[in-house]
């Protein structure tokens, strides 16, 4: 279980984080929802230690994340970044390969190949596709070689930033099941940050909306579009008018 | 505009140059701690390597035999004043493996690898590649820094020593096609006249300059801005920052190997 108490971050004069307190129970599907440039990607990097918070708890199973010892932490997360975040110099086999072929997990050359191949696979890439580089990919491809990435070393907890952005709705819908299913089959916890509501519809057993800095309303999928809040409701059916200032 | 205005910007100034240098240096104290501990990346550096000692021969034998051309000729030049066109072997071999081979090889690799690696780091910066390395349990100042400034401290003495070969070459094919020297004697002169610290201090300054090209390099690409004007102008800061530091680092070497 992921665990945050009244977690701070300003960047300079910018509070960013305001005392954000949220609970990610384990083997659950969290999606956090919210405007552009309102926390969520510094939210998912404070829980990852990439950014320090100034102030507040992040605890995971109990333990603060801060304190924790970082190789065997980091170990127990998969991420799949918003643009893939691929490593350019290195072919698809070995950027979905990379913990297997160094680190803690580390694993003989032709069995890391042969688990990225089969990751691959999974994410319906063809193994033809392992000794391409990331350049030599499509958007929607470079995605599914993150995801295969994310999952290669069979993470406890999944983070996804913005798993759709950049992709037509098809190949969004295709990234949204394979995500769902994923997750449902290793059991993993996940989170999710987004502004696509399709995205979340198809990934989320909770949501979570960060507005101002704080959580502004949390609770599971089939609550959301019941709830009386006025800026979920704003948000979540687009609209211009309500309490979420809009620059027109 | 009150009369603070100017002394409030000039002092923002000072300060922030201060607490750069600060950041820098404490940049080169942990890549120093990482070189020391594992996990090392040996493909990595022998990429590293490939890319800035091998990769780099081309551009500093080029200048080096350039260089050690025209010195002969300026020497042979200045020396008729005092008909002392004779010492033109031992002073191209003195100037170019004492000063010119280092230092322009320092300045040729600080143009073309620091502006690479910097570059490199700062778009894997900005696409969030350094972050995906970080979540993949890999520290990127042992995956992407320490290789580059071991290579870089390793292969530069290297190119330099060759380099120094190359230059006094070129001021032989000068001396011998151009001014008339015995083939013969202007390379004994050379030989002769050079000592194993002539020789010995230039590769030691190469190593000083090839470990302030890669941080600097390293330095700037981690600290990149966002987008591509972030990495050009860590691009350039790199280069600069790489050709004043080996300048004055070349003077401090100079003062410490050479002063009476």
């Amino acid at each position: 279980m992921i665990e945050l108490k009244s977690v701070h971050k300003s960047f300079g004069a910018n509070a960013v984080l305001r005392g954000v307190d949220l609970t990610v129970p384990s083997g659950e599907s969290m999606v956090i929802i919210g405007g552009s440039r309102k926390g969520k990607n510094v939210l998912l990097k404070c829980i990852l230690g990439l950014i320090h918070p100034d102030s507040g708890t992040i605890t995971l199973d109990g333990q603060d994340v801060e304190k924790a010892a970082r190789d065997a932490f980091l170990a127990r997360f998969g991420m799949l970044f918003q643009g893939g975040a691929l490593f350019d110099s290195l072919p698809v086999w070995q950027n979905v390969a990379f913990r297997l072929l160094r680190g803690l997990k580390k694993r003989p050359k032709a069995e890391a190949r042969e688990i990225a191949i089969e990751k691959l696979r999974r994410v319906g890439l063809k193994p033809e596709v392992a000794d391409l580089f990331p350049a030599e990919l499509s958007g929607g491809m470079q995605k599914r070689v993150g995801l295969a990435r994310a999952i290669a070393a069979e993470p406890e907890i999944i983070f996804f930033d913005e798993p759709t952005t950049g992709l037509d709705p098809i190949m969004a819908g295709v990234i949204n099941e394979l995500i769902r299913e994923i997750v449902v089959e290793m059991g993993a916890t996940a989170m999710t940050i987004t502004h696509d509501m399709t995205s979340v519809r198809a990934i989320a057993d909770k949501v979570a909306m960060l507005h101002g800095g704080k959580v502004r309303w949390t609770g599971r999928i089939q609550e959301m579009d019941a709830t009386s809040d006025p800026y979920v409701q704003q948000f979540i059916h687009g609209r211009a008018e309500g309490p979420i200032e809009s620059v027109r | 505009m009150s009369l603070a205005t100017p002394l409030a910007h000039l002092g923002r100034t000072v300060l922030g140059g201060l607490a750069a240098t600060g950041r820098f240096a404490l940049f080169c104290l942990d890549t120093l701690a990482h070189v020391l501990r594992p996990p090392f990346y040996l493909r990595e550096f022998l990429y590293a390597c490939l890319q800035i000692g091998w990769l780099s021969l081309p551009v500093v034998g080029l200048t080096a035999v350039f260089t050690g051309a025209a010195l002969a000729l300026q020497i042979y030049a200045g020396g008729a004043r005092f008909s002392a066109e004779s010492v033109v072997p031992s002073i191209v071999a003195i100037g170019m493996t004492r000063e010119l081979g280092p230092v322009l090889g320092g300045l040729m690799v600080a143009a073309r690898v620091a502006s690479s690696i910097a570059a490199e780091i700062g778009t894997m910066k900005v696409t969030e590649q350094v972050d995906a390395l970080v979540t993949l349990s890999t520290n990127p100042m042992k995956y992407l820094t320490v290789p580059r400034v071991l290579a870089a401290t390793m292969t530069v003495p290297v190119l330099v020593g060759v380099g120094d070969v190359i230059g006094i070459m070129g001021g032989w094919l000068v001396g011998v096609n151009r001014l008339d020297f015995n083939s013969a004697s202007y390379l004994k002169n050379t030989w002769d006249f050079l000592e194993f610290w002539d020789v010995g201090s230039g590769l030691v300054k190469g190593a000083a300059f090839g470990f302030i090209v890669a941080v600097m390099g390293c330095y700037h690409g981690m600290n990149s801005g966002r987008g591509a004007q972030g990495v050009g102008r860590a691009t350039k800061s790199a280069v600069v920052g790489a050709s004043v530091l080996i300048l004055a680092a070349n003077y401090l070497l100079t003062e410490a190997f050479f002063s009476a």
